[in-house]
């Protein structure tokens, strides 16, 4: 049979963007070890519906952690301490019996809250708006097999398109720098054969963009400790030389290598 | 009637894009651009700290030979060119690559501070109400924002005291030997040293891994060096910098069996040809 | 509620307008015969896309690409979020790159036969024709199929196809081909021709003079309800999962926007044909909100058994190998563990019911490993299902090398859905559904690795052509304004909808009454249905509905975030729909593919089709709050695939 629990929770309420917010305390009680984070939301917002009081308002969608609309500063930590684990995924027999658990919405400046714990990450939208696809319309593609794609450079692409755009990387940085999540883009489309056409215009707009609305990297690491996907930070480095060397190319001679 | 999609919050720009400059200098409106300079500077000063701290193991073989080798670096170039003017030429190359550098991290700070959610955000501990719990961040690449204006002032002190001679009393132009011992015998001189040169290697550990990374030099079969020679880089420059005060405070470099007087430069000389 | 607010006649007689000829050229002929609109003038008309999943994306980006003035609405926060990204497994294209003998008419025939011979052949076909294109479409979009050595796509076998015809993307093929739509997306958003509406749900479809002009939405951040007006309204909201509050879907999963249009006009069909998926992880405790699931490879070498006692409460390991029923094994000699989907997940609920089941709350079967472990060593075992067994162990605990898994069925796909034409317009003329939010492709039951496949067909190939038949007759009429009354009288009805929530003051969470509803839901409308369980359902749903209406409680305001809020439009839709369910359950008197009738059945326990009655789609036609719907029948014709009856001993 499964432990149960009883947590003291600090959560951050907030009413809307303009609005200060503060932390308020709530018990969660009975809580089974084999409930996810959010299910144990889930309880203690139904004990404040049945009480007439206004359910904490937290982002989540898919609960099997491939969707990144969950997300959450727990004991300060983005998505809580459990290594490459969305919120969604994290289960409370990670916690302890009489715990006080802190939880915060992500934050950034380009992330303002929305409500409580849910926060705009719309900024993610508009890097990928600059560049991040290949200009390719409906119907203009030729059969798949007439590229081939070496399988270390598709494997490699792979491990950057995981990433699921939930904006960890930028809550656990210090900088809130969107590093991590805009090289990840850029390693997936600049690494294979389809994406060499607008590679370097690619790289300039997004990182162009990612510069308007976050802050500057300096290397710590704590985007990859927190990313759910376990994204690399090769994938800035190769961003990194690929920004320059597109500030440095001759656009009509990029084309030819 | 049509109606626009009112954008989220979110997609309101922090920082306005500026009108770009002619190429090269738009490389540096770029964030990412900064952080090349502060990369390449940063390789720039720390061949300078290096060689410096190589230059001063001279200290070991006494004061003649010690203005020998500072004369020698005055008279870099030999007789094609004045005298000093390449030393004054890489003072200048070393005091661009510091304002760069110092620019580059300052703005880089300042963008960062704007993009976290609080207004007086300030180190990397305040962006969250909740105790931040830092995995990865370490000692050293916490405090680049610390340790770096602690090594400025120690610069700026540096120079006050060794070349400029406005600390304290007994200081001699052209007589490195006498001024360090006169200077690092005092123990409270001696401490600040210490401290700042920890400061220092702090600093050069974490940015001699950072700078490959800024740079985008990474390749998975060298990744593990890369944090190896940012151990051993830094490692060298403390242990050959620590010795220089240590050993003056408890005595093993002294003026004990001095020939020549302080100051007296022809003597010096004479005795470094005399070996 | 009003209804039929802009007044005027609809069709009421099912034209599925499938075009004439040999199954082969239909698409072809019919893609010839539709009116296109000119270049020029197609910046002239708006259309209205509704959700961003695989669908929803592929279309606007499609659409806008050919120059439609396109408006893009999703309730989620990013169109990246939509649940089209949990799609695991692959997606099939009868590309033949194997060399194993795949055509576009074997899938064709493949599909048809999965869907247990309830599905529109043209349909199919064209689905079959246009799966060779998703995948040159995806791969030039950088989605990063799983290669060979050489550079080129691989391929795999998937769901018991004879052939390997499924590309895949490691376990996350959905993911990628959601991202390349949605980038294919962001890139006409980029070019100021798509304009995207997020964090924005749609409340209601408006009709003026019977046809389709625009939609009602909510804004979720500020409350504010506001009208949008266009040329066509395109619903790509997905299937309706979440009826049985727990499934594989995605919390957010609702079937609004789908009944809303429906009680507009648009007729529903099919909707008893849902999908259950048997390898998934059991619910732990009252308060789980979904159900995961687990990879169907899992039965190629996992062995399913139920202790022989009932309430065995033993650790798994302690039970000797005499005391266990390998009822599967033990039923289906030839088949074994690998019997179907449909056909796994009612033995379970065979057994689990006879008090069987395994676990705390008795709710599971035990799927074991040790055999394979003991065979071809752990190592093995891990190379092949490594992923799967951790992300096990990371919702259960419990480390399946060592103790067996528990599984147990869930629902999964939704093949019912808004009836379409072959045109894929509902029968509101200018309203079109695709991907899961329509019936049309899968029949009964959908292939594995076939929902990817349908979603991106309708959006990048078949309705981008489709929907000009209907537009070019209508050059140089302009969209209604927002300020017509009927319009007006949408937004009236949406926000007296908000009101009546916020203002009714219960004592009971939406999720209670959601939780509730898909209890019954899941026991009389589940994987097994009986008459008498039907008209039970039928009794219960409406007395939990009116209770609904009495003593929900929904906290908060209507001018911010309310997730509670939401919910509760979206459950007050799902207590419509599981009567209908019901209802269409009960008048299907037969068994197929993802509908099982207890009462109609072979001696083997096999589903027990009715193709001389049933051989039809049934598609409802809302008739107000009050009296019940109508059953329209499209009777399907299969001239080109057989029909036969599968057997599985």
């Amino acid at each position: 049979m499964s432990n149960e629990l009883d947590l003291k929770l600090k959560i951050w309420r907030q009413e809307g963007p303009a609005v200060d917010g503060k932390f308020e305390t709530y018990d969660a009680n009975g809580i089974s070890e084999d409930m996810s984070f959010l299910e144990m939301l889930d309880v203690v917002n139904d004990n404040l519906i049945t009480t007439g009081e206004v359910p904490i308002e937290f982002d989540h969608d898919c609960r099997e952690g491939i969707c990144g609309t969950c997300s959450l500063m727990i004991n300060g930590q983005a998505h809580g301490h459990e290594k490459a684990t969305t919120t969604c995924q994290l289960h409370m027999r990670k916690f302890n019996d009489g715990e006080t658990i802190t939880v915060e919405p992500f934050r950034a400046r380009a992330f303002p809250v929305v409500k409580d714990l849910v926060v705009d990450r719309s900024a993610f939208d508009r890097i990928i708006e600059a560049g991040g696809y290949i200009s390719v319309n409906t119907g203009a593609a030729s059969d798949a097999n007439l590229t081939p794609v070496p399988k270390e450079a598709s494997d490699t692409s792979f491990d950057a398109a995981a990433c699921i755009g939930c904006g960890a990387c930028v809550a656990a940085c210090p900088n809130s720098a969107a590093q991590l999540f805009t090289s990840a883009k850029l390693g997936h489309l600049n690494l294979i054969p389809q994406g060499q056409a607008q590679r370097f215009a690619r790289t300039e707009n997004m990182v162009e963009t990612m510069e308007s609305f976050f802050g500057s990297c300096t290397n710590h690491g704590e985007c990859h400790e927190a990313c759910p996907k376990e994204i690399s930070l090769d994938f800035i480095a190769f961003m990194n030389r690929d920004y320059v060397k597109a500030k440095v190319k001759n656009r009509k001679l990029a084309g030819q290598k | 009637m049509t109606t626009t999609a009112t954008k989220p919050s979110g997609s309101t720009p922090i920082f306005q894009q500026k009108r770009q400059m002619p190429f090269p200098l738009n490389i540096y409106q770029s964030a990412i651009g900064r952080k090349w300079v502060m990369a390449l500077t940063g390789i720039g000063l720390l061949g300078f700290v290096l060689v410096h701290m190589i230059g001063n193991l001279h200290i070991y073989e006494g004061p003649a030979k010690m203005h020998e080798y500072a004369e020698s670096l005055r008279t870099l170039g030999g007789g094609l060119v004045p005298k000093t003017f390449v030393l004054w030429l890489f003072r200048l190359g070393l005091i661009g690559m510091f304002i760069l550098h110092i620019h580059s991290a300052y703005t880089l700070k300042e963008r960062s501070r704007k993009a976290s959610d609080k207004a007086d955000f300030v180190g990397g501990n305040k962006k969250y109400e909740s105790k931040r719990d830092y995995v990865a961040a370490n000692y050293a690449s916490r405090t680049m924002r610390w340790t770096g204006p602690i090594i400025l002032l120690y610069l700026i002190f540096h120079l006050a005291d060794l070349t400029w001679g406005f600390v304290g009393d007994g200081w001699e132009a052209g007589d490195p030997y006498h001024n360090v011992v006169n200077s690092l015998s005092n123990w409270f001189i001696a401490i600040i040293y210490i401290v700042a040169n920890i400061a220092l290697v702090i600093h050069i550990f974490h940015g001699t891994w950072s700078l490959f990374q800024s740079l985008g030099i990474n390749n998975p079969k060298y990744n593990k060096l890369r944090r190896n020679l940012a151990t051993a880089f830094a490692g060298i420059v403390l242990v050959g910098n620590l010795t220089f005060p240590i050993l003056t405070t408890i005595g093993f470099i002294n003026e004990d069996n001095r020939v020549c007087p302080p100051g007296d430069l022809e003597c010096l000389v004479t005795q470094a040809e005399a070996h | 509620m009003s209804r039929n607010s802009g007044g005027g006649s609809l069709m009421t007689v099912l034209d599925s307008k499938i075009p004439d000829g040999p199954i082969a050229d239909k698409w072809n002929n019919h893609k010839f015969s539709v009116k296109l609109v000119n270049p020029n003038n197609k910046r002239k008309f708006e259309v209205i896309v509704v959700g961003s999943g695989l669908a929803g994306a592929s279309a606007a980006a499609s659409l806008s690409e050919l120059g439609y003035k396109v408006k893009v609405f999703t309730f989620h926060d990013s169109p990246r979020r939509a649940h089209s990204i949990a799609a695991q497994g692959g997606i099939n294209g009868a590309k033949n790159y194997t060399n194993d003998g795949d055509s576009v008419h074997r899938l064709f025939y493949d599909t048809v036969k999965g869907g247990d011979y309830r599905s529109r052949e043209a349909n199919v076909h064209r689905l079959a024709e246009e799966s060779v294109n998703i995948i040159d479409q995806a791969a030039a979009q950088g989605v990063p199929f799983a290669r060979e050595y050489g550079g080129l796509l691989d391929n795999r076998s998937f769901g018991g196809a004879q052939v390997s015809r499924t590309f895949y993307a490691r376990g996350q093929t959905g993911q990628q081909l959601l991202l390349g739509a949605y980038q294919a997306l962001a890139k006409q958003v980029a070019a100021g021709s798509v304009e995207l509406h997020t964090r924005t749900e749609m409340l209601d479809v408006v009709l003026k003079d019977g046809r389709a002009c625009g939609i009602v939405t909510r804004n979720l951040v500020t409350g504010q309800v506001q009208s949008h007006s266009a040329h066509a309204v395109v619903l790509a909201t997905g299937g309706y999962g979440n009826v049985y509050y727990l499934s594989t879907n995605a919390m957010a999963c609702n079937v609004t926007a789908a009944w809303r249009a429906h009680k507009k006009g648009a007729f529903f069909a099919n909707p008893c044909y849902t999908q259950i998926h048997p390898t998934c992880i059991p619910a732990s405790d009252e308060f789980q909100s979904k159900l995961t699931l687990m990879s169907e490879s899992l039965r190629n070498d996992g062995r399913i058994w139920v202790p022989d006692g009932f309430d065995d409460s033993r650790s798994p390991n302690e039970i000797p190998e005499s005391e266990r029923d390998y009822y599967l094994e033990r039923k289906y000699p030839s088949f074994g563990n690998l019997v179907p989907r449909d056909v796994a997940s009612r033995n379970a609920k065979t057994v689990v019911d006879q008090g069987k089941g395994v676990g705390p709350l008795k709710n599971g079967v035990f799927l074991d490993f040790q055999a394979a472990v003991e065979r071809d060593g752990e190592d093995l075992v891990r190379s092949k299902y490594g992923n799967l067994f951790d992300m096990y162990e990371r919702i259960t605990g419990e480390n399946p090398y060592k103790v067996p898994m528990r599984i147990y069925p869930a629902t999964h796909y939704t093949m019912g859905g808004v009836w379409v034409d072959y045109n894929l317009m509902t029968s509101i003329p200018g309203c079109y559904a695709i991907g899961e939010a329509n019936f049309s492709d899968h029949g009964a039951n959908r292939l594995g690795a076939s929902a990817l496949m349908q979603g991106l067909a309708d959006g990048y190939f078949v309705l981008p052509y489709t929907i000009g038949d209907d537009l070019a007759g209508r050059l140089g009429d302009a969209p209604i304004s927002t300020n017509d009354p009927v319009f007006t009288q949408a937004e009236a009805d949406v926000q007296g909808q908000t009101d009546r929530f916020l203002s009714t003051g219960g004592t009971r969470s939406v999720d209670w009454f959601h939780r509730e509803l898909g209890h019954l839901v899941w026991d009389y409308i589940g994987m097994e249905r009986t008459k008498e369980g039907l008209e039970k359902a039928l009794s219960e749903i409406p007395a939990l509905e009116e209770e609904f209406w009495k003593n929900v409680c929904v906290p908060g305001s209507g001018t911010n975030l309310n997730s509670s809020l939401e919910k509760a439009g979206r459950v007050a839709d799902f207590f419509g729909l599981a009567k209908l369910m019901a209802k269409d359950a009960l008048d299907r008197e037969e068994s197929c593919g993802g509908h099982f009738r207890a009462e109609h059945q072979t001696e083997d326990g096999e589903a027990q089709r009715d193709d001389e009655n049933f051989a039809h789609v049934a598609a409802w036609e809302w008739n107000g709050p009050d009296s019940t719907q109508t059953r329209h029948k499209e009777e399907l014709a299969f001239d080109n695939v057989a029909l036969t009856q599968r057997s599985y001993k």
